[in-house]
């Protein structure tokens, strides 16, 4: 496929007279993907997980009688009510972006991957009829009833997951068109799905929303047991989703292992990036953090040859190193590297963390009581952001300067508008407004809930009860 | 009918879906936000939390169905629309982030003074939403939208027909909702707030009925494709529009509040396919045809397999969840 491509980029390449200058539009187009992507990706998690998440202890609740789950799933719910709305409407910011930045990547490619967005919006469609049935059903609809409306939801987080995740498997390895005399021709929108990518990729980030939303909700529980809420609902609370959490945490090193494998073979550059490998060496050392200054490799611990043993499944297979990509081909290669390391490191943290309960637990220890175990698990739920926002940037920062891989440069794909900053600057001030929102939201919910209020008063208005005793306009609702 | 036409009437469609049925959500911002004070204000606030609360996220999906059928099946005209219709595209993008997000805050605000701020944003931003939305759609109408051409991303839209086409979309979604915001209200055996409504909503549709008609004239210099399309083709959508909107205010006026909303819905889904209709065969007026806008044809048969499995997977699960919102059981507030 890619040789048959090779023609395209003399054309591009001349279409662009000088593609060292950049377009108006770019920089501050990457700055706003960045912010408004890794803002949604982490609502994204809650959307594929927490169904599933939410299936499991309303199921114990609905039909083992257990009135403790169903409380907890009658929350959780109300917790996703309101991040699936946030949710939503950052993912429309996106639906927005994609032409709105990228007029090149949409124009061009629009009806190559335009099924994929078609087949994520229906699976959308179908997650949101869903979630207003499951969330508007409490007290209207029987349990066992209301049980089967998460399915959906669980089954269309899965199959949403998967779609997007193939448009961003198509951008590292093209497939489905050919390029003649600079025009996409040959058109298959199917092929988008059956790239060599995308199974991979899906279910790296699958297992990477069920550790984001597992950790973080074990966490909030995690946190009322510190604080010395030691009964029934808080353990259940979290044994749930740290049940989740262990099973992607341990899950993920080796999909992530066998996504590096391909890494070698489609995008060595990338490789190349993440390994921190200038040269080519043979065998590979595996470079723990370090940077590159002037040239030079600066600060890295170097473990001989245990490179080739992850990055290519050999004793002896080198890293192919930057040396042998063209300056313009190649990454920013620090971000990379060190996004790439942070990503692994917190991975490999979890393993330990996951481990050290499970194990504990089989020899009769509860790791519960110890307070140092509650405080890793607190602090599970940033890193798992971190750990997520850490992958992205190594993948996506990793495939530049491409924005798809081999066929068009980011720089293409941009536009020339510069008054693009202000719409940089309105969105980190919406997007922080939003944030404080629904911090603030959510913590008065859990408030309510410690101070043993289930359903939260009318907040439109005050009480009718307390017309006579409050003046009106009375600051609380209560 | 051929290929490419299906697709954008599909397309279309969805247009009219996220017309009549997010418009309903959007035009209840305008009923909030004149809902009165705290005390006054707040059976109907509860009652809108109550109405739009299950189906806003599911109507909202809409909008992106019709974003992605048209990159996928016209991607050089949506290039072109959204670098000539920057402006009101974002602005519309703001009012939907606000609208969902302080709607969804609101319902869990932790006192009075965080709900009345959130809920000043809600409504405040349905309202903002509608009007770039149309104003969007007016510029394509008038051919201010051209393929190769930069326009100037102020004077594309900041036109007769632009501003005509945001005042039409904010009234028919008030107008909407009003009607059926008094279904819901009798539904939930609130006959004083089914009342205020009434009231309401026949003020607006009276407005909403002038600036739809009156709007007609300004188009003749404006955007004469549409206009053209409008008094020749698209004439009897405009006279069931009529028709419908009068039928609406007669069976207000007369409390038939059931059989007013689907009058009302025949009025504006009228209304919007006089649009679609009266700009037949452009995509982007008087600049290209649907026909020639349309992408790769695997794509477009591969879009109707997707339409194909919408209408399995989609429209039964919503029909299901609107038919509850609508029964008696899910009209009066949870215990």
């Amino acid at each position: 496929m890619l040789t048959t491509l090779a023609p395209l980029l003399t054309t591009l390449a001349s279409d662009v007279a000088g593609a060292a200058a950049e377009p108006a539009g770019l920089l501050p187009a990457r700055q706003q993907m960045a912010l408004s992507l890794g803002w949604h990706i982490v609502l994204a998690c809650f959307g594929v997980a927490l169904p599933t998440i939410i299936a499991v202890v309303h199921w114990r609740g609905a039909f083992r009688g257990d009135q403790g789950a169903l409380l907890l799933a009658k929350r959780w719910g109300k917790v996703s009510a309101v991040l699936f709305a946030i949710g939503a409407v950052s993912g429309t910011v996106l639906g927005f972006e994609m032409g709105l930045l990228w007029p090149g990547l949409m124009g061009t490619f629009g009806d190559v991957v335009g099924l994929a967005f078609a087949f994520e919006g229906l699976s959308f469609f179908v997650e949101a009829i869903f979630l207003g049935m499951y969330l508007y059903a409490w007290g209207r609809m029987d349990p066992r009833h209301q049980f089967w409306m998460l399915v959906p939801m669980a089954v269309s987080g899965i199959s949403g997951t998967f779609f997007i995740l193939s448009v961003n498997a198509w951008m590292n390895a093209p497939v489905g068109f050919d390029i003649v005399d600079g025009e996409v021709v040959n058109i298959d929108p199917w092929a988008v799905f059956t790239n060599d990518q995308v199974w991979m990729q899906f279910l790296h980030m699958w297992l990477a929303a069920f550790m984001v939303a597992g950790f973080a909700v074990a966490a909030v529980y995690a946190a009322g047991m510190l604080r010395g809420r030691r009964d029934r609902h808080h353990r259940l609370g979290f044994m749930v989703p740290f049940a989740f959490a262990t099973v992607a945490a341990l899950m993920q090193p080796f999909v992530g292992h066998l996504l590096g494998l391909r890494v070698a073979e489609t995008q060595p550059a990338k490789l190349a990036a993440f390994e921190l490998a200038l040269e080519t060496e043979s065998p590979s050392p595996l470079r723990l953090g370090g940077i590159v200054v002037d040239g030079e490799v600066v600060g890295s611990i170097d473990v001989p040859v245990l490179g080739s043993v992850i990055a290519r499944n050999s004793f002896t297979e080198p890293v192919q190193g930057l040396d042998t990509i063209p300056p313009e081909d190649q990454p920013p290669v620090n971000v990379v590297h060190l996004a790439f390391q942070t990503m692994i490191g917190i991975g490999s943290l979890f393993v330990l963390v996951v481990l050290a309960f499970w194990g504990a637990r089989w020899r009769g220890r509860d790791l519960l009581e110890n307070r140092w175990f509650l405080r890793a698990v607190v602090a599970c739920a940033p890193l798992s952001v971190v750990a997520l926002q850490a992958g992205w940037i190594a993948t996506e920062v990793g495939r530049q300067p491409w924005v798809v891989y081999g066929v068009m440069r980011t720089t293409e794909a941009a536009g020339d508008n510069s008054g693009l900053w202000w719409l940089l600057g309105a969105t980190t001030v919406v997007y922080t407004a939003m944030t404080v929102g629904a911090v603030l939201v959510l913590r008065s919910m859990a408030r309510r809930w410690r101070d043993g209020e289930e359903d939260l008063p009318s907040p439109y208005g005050p009480e009718p009860g307390d017309a006579e005793v409050e003046p009106a306009g009375a600051e609380t609702a209560r | 009918m051929s290929l490419e036409l299906v697709v954008a009437a599909v397309m279309f469609t969805g247009v009219l879906a996220y017309a009549v049925l997010g418009g309903a959500d959007f035009g209840s911002g305008f009923f909030d936000l004149t809902a009165g004070g705290d005390r006054a204000g707040a059976a109907l606030r509860t009652r809108i939390d109550h109405s739009i609360g299950p189906v806003w996220e599911a109507n909202h999906v809409w909008l992106i169905f019709v974003l992605v059928t048209w990159w996928s099946a016209f991607p050089t005209a949506f290039a072109a629309a959204m670098d000539a219709l920057i402006l009101p595209m974002l602005l519309a993008l703001l009012g939907i982030v606000l609208r969902g997000s302080s709607f969804a805050f609101r319902k869990y605000a932790a006192t009075l003074g965080q709900a009345r701020f959130f809920g000043v944003v809600f409504a405040g931003s349905s309202l903002v939403t509608p009007f770039f939305l149309g104003a969007t759609a007016g510029a394509i109408a008038s051919g201010r939208v051209s393929l190769d051409g930069r326009e100037d991303v102020w004077s594309s839209w900041l036109t007769p027909t632009s501003v005509i086409g945001g005042l039409v979309a904010v009234g028919t979604c008030v107008f909407l909702a009003g009607c059926f915001l008094v279904a819901d209200a009798r539904r939930g055996g609130e006959e004083d707030l089914a009342e205020t409504l009434r009231r309401r909503t026949l003020g607006v549709g009276l407005v909403t009925g002038l600036v739809v008609f009156a709007g007609l004239l300004p188009l003749r210099a404006d955007a004469p494709t549409l206009w053209d399309g409008l008094t020749g083709r698209a004439l009897p959508l405009v006279l069931v529009a009529f028709v419908a909107g009068l039928a609406t205010l007669g069976l207000l006026l007369v409390r038939r509040y059931a059989l007013a909303r689907l009058t009302a819905v025949v009025a504006v889904a009228s209304v919007v396919s006089g649009w679609g209709v009266g700009q037949l065969p452009w995509l982007l007026v008087d600049e290209v045809t649907v026909v020639d806008a349309a992408g790769a044809t695997a794509t477009l048969q591969g879009l109707l397999v997707a339409f194909g499995l919408a209408a399995v997977l989609v429209l039964p699960p919503l029909a299901y969840l609107l038919r509850l919102t609508q029964t008696e059981q899910w009209s009066r507030a949870a215990h």
